[in-house]
């Protein structure tokens, strides 16, 4: 419906998946000395997370996502991250990459149904940005290219209204509609049921514009107020204190769309299926052809703008199964 | 107050979309209709008032002339008129309408993708009854088409365009009782807002016009000359129809209010909100001062779920359905 939900969609879904890469290849990674010639290490880790950010933020691909334009069918968008999470020498199994996918698009399904305005989204948009941010410190180019997004984000949604918004957050909530898959650390912290619904509280600050319901004002026909009344509910709400920060730096406030993966967590550490495999496979079996119609032409020379590192000459990818334990994570 | 009845079950989940429930109760018959739409499709059930035996029916949004990508459908409601009901939807496309049981597809009216500014969303949205001839329905862009409807047969057509809403219309709503002089048939609504009270006839007349405050207004009732409209914001505000004096506000939901219904014989008022609170008033006049007044009466706490509709079941509002996002059921509530 609305034309303008698909960069929002794809920030936040390769935020989230930055988060997940982060957290998965530090579990896994060897410190530098010790490390066997096929073992991971820190620098390899944010040598990946440099790659992927850069194919991510790349000029021409932002340029292409911000044009008005419907949200991509569900296939056509997991194409785009698949290229994407293979933008470095990294390379996932069929296994790891669906769960990879399965994770990223929960939590921002949690996010936007969480989200007390419709307009939140834009700050969740720049918890992930921030956190991107954070990651490529060091790397002042790939730092423009993500502040030029940023600026981007501005120009294009700080003018939208409270309405617009709300078709935004309804347009990502039909892409998200009928996904329950259970994820474990929402199990965990309570805020997924076992059926794979999110809880919704209803306790805690009310939105930023809202009144905390209860009161009932009745008005004369001069419109001077003439009684005053209360109703109770189950619901404990609270004022809030302040509103997130719509600017390039600022405090957001708002949690949602920070990263839950950075907190400690119990985290498997099993070393087998980590090795960097010399003969590697490079090209990933995943696209049969979901581009279909009109997306096809548009999604195609978008694709061409996100080049897939062939591993070359000494360098060889090294596979990666990032989610080793069987029962990490469910399907409902 | 109430307590929870039986649920009905959905073929497909009901999506995020404003007054997204719909409810037919033919009198006389035992049966009621419900509608929900999904996103590409509307679920339509028929059950019967004893609670047993269900028809589902699924009708989909029309892709329309050269379009290849597949259309999604903002609402679904019957409109009641004198002669016959209709149902009708309303899309990204244009606007469907069909007999009332959805067997038969009537009309179809394209929207005009043109009117449109580039980038723009485009779609139908607000669907309403109207002076007993006439169903309006609303555009993205602001626009209020009138259709005049024959009491029977295929011959429908555009009567009359109303331009006075800036912004995408969210709701539409038909004067549910009495309407005092100069109050009005029809109140629209929009994304911005601001309310239009309008007489129904060959040619429409705007009787007042409420100017938006910032908040967007989702749904909409008119009953005996009074608004009621639900905001953005969680308040629900109550306006003289023939004058746009404000006469109440409540502080009503802590998130977006996502559907109002009216109890024509009672006056209670129903509303549900994505904070998954489901609340029944009771509106009233006060003979002395003609104040219009509000209470509460009821609250229910739809567990875990972000309510897109509601609506009164019967006449008198003793009993209320209710649905959710990724919620492929409709609840029941009745009177104890």
């Amino acid at each position: 419906m609305s034309a303008r939900a698909l960069p929002l969609l794809f920030l936040n879904l390769g935020g989230e998946m930055l988060y997940i890469l982060d957290q998965r290849l530090r579990a896994q990674s060897i410190p530098g000395e010790k490390a066997r010639k096929d073992e991971w290490t820190d620098v390899d880790r944010k040598r990946v997370m440099n790659d992927i950010i850069t194919t991510m933020f790349n000029k021409k691909f932002m340029e292409e996502l911000f044009k008005p334009q419907e949200l991509y069918s569900k296939k056509a968008l997991r194409t785009v991250y698949d290229r994407l999470a293979h933008a470095s020498i990294m390379r996932l199994n069929q296994a790891s990459m669906d769960k990879l996918y399965d994770l990223m698009t929960m939590a921002f399904k949690y996010q936007v149904l969480l989200c007390p305005r419709p307009k939140d989204i834009l700050l969740v948009t720049f918890n992930h940005l921030d956190a991107i941010k954070d990651f490529i410190c060091d790397s002042p180019g790939i730092l423009n290219q993500v502040d030029e997004t940023f600026r981007q984000l501005i120009e294009t949604y700080s003018c939208l209204s409270a309405g617009e918004f709300q078709l935004i957050r309804q347009t990502l909530l039909l892409f998200f509609q009928d996904m329950h898959i259970r994820v474990s650390i929402f199990l965990k912290d309570k805020v997924q049921n076992s059926n794979g619904r999110f809880v919704l509280p209803i306790s805690g600050p009310v939105p930023w514009g809202t009144e905390v319901p209860g009161l009932i004002r009745v008005f004369n026909h001069n419109g001077d107020e003439v009684k005053r009344t209360e109703f109770a509910t189950d619901g404990n709400y609270v004022t809030p204190q302040r509103e997130g920060s719509f600017e390039l730096y600022g405090d957001r406030v708002l949690k949602l769309g920070t990263n839950m993966y950075s907190v400690s967590r119990p985290v498997e550490t099993h070393m087998s299926g980590s090795s960097k495999n010399l003969a590697s496979h490079a090209k990933e079996n995943i696209v049969t052809n979901p581009l279909a119609k009109e997306e096809m032409n548009f999604l195609a020379r978008l694709l061409g703008v996100l080049e897939v590192k062939t591993p070359g000459g000494s360098e060889t990818g090294f596979r990666l199964n990032l989610f080793k334990t069987d029962e990490e994570e469910e399907y409902a | 107050m109430y307590r929870k009845e039986k649920s009905i079950q959905l073929k497909s989940s009901s999506a995020a979309l404003y007054n997204n429930l719909s409810v037919l109760r033919l009198p006389g018959r035992q049966l009621a209709c419900f509608s929900t739409v999904h996103g590409p499709s509307v679920n339509v059930v028929s059950a019967a008032a004893d609670g047993l035996g269900f028809s589902h029916r699924q009708l989909q949004a029309k892709e329309g002339g050269m379009a290849v990508s597949t259309s999604v459908l903002t609402q679904a409601a019957w409109c009641v008129l004198p002669s016959r009901v209709l149902l009708v939807l309303t899309s990204q496309k244009g606007i469907q309408m069909y007999e009332s049981d959805g067997s038969i597809m009537v009309y179809w009216h394209a929207l005009d993708v043109t009117e449109h500014p580039p980038g723009q969303a485009v779609f139908a949205r607000g669907i309403a009854p109207a002076g007993g001839r006439f169903i309006c329905v609303g555009t993205s862009s602001g626009l209020v088409l009138v259709f005049d409807i024959p009491p029977k047969g295929t011959n429908i057509t555009v009567s009359e365009v109303l331009e006075q809403h800036r912004d995408a219309i969210t709701d539409i709503a038909a004067e549910l009782g009495q309407a005092p002089d100069g109050a009005g048939d029809v109140v629209t609504a929009d994304d911005a807002g601001a309310l239009c009270v309008w007489s129904a006839g060959e040619e429409f007349t705007l009787l007042s016009k409420i100017p938006a405050f910032g908040c967007t207004c989702s749904s909409v009732k008119l009953w005996n000359g009074v608004v009621a409209a639900g905001y953005g914001n969680g308040q629900i505000l109550l306006y003289e129809a023939a004058t746009g004096l404000l006469r109440a506000e409540v502080n009503a939901h802590a998130r977006w209010i996502y559907a109002l219904d009216l109890a024509p014989e009672t006056g209670k008022l129903l509303s549900g909100a994505e904070d998954s609170f489901v609340h029944v008033w009771k509106l009233s006049r006060n003979p002395d001062t003609d104040d219009v007044e509000i209470e509460h009466c009821h609250a229910e706490c739809v567990t875990d779920t972000q309510v897109c509709g509601a609506r009164f079941c019967d006449p008198e509002g003793n009993s209320f359905a209710v649905t959710g996002y990724d919620l492929s059921e409709i609840f029941r509530y009745s009177r104890l």
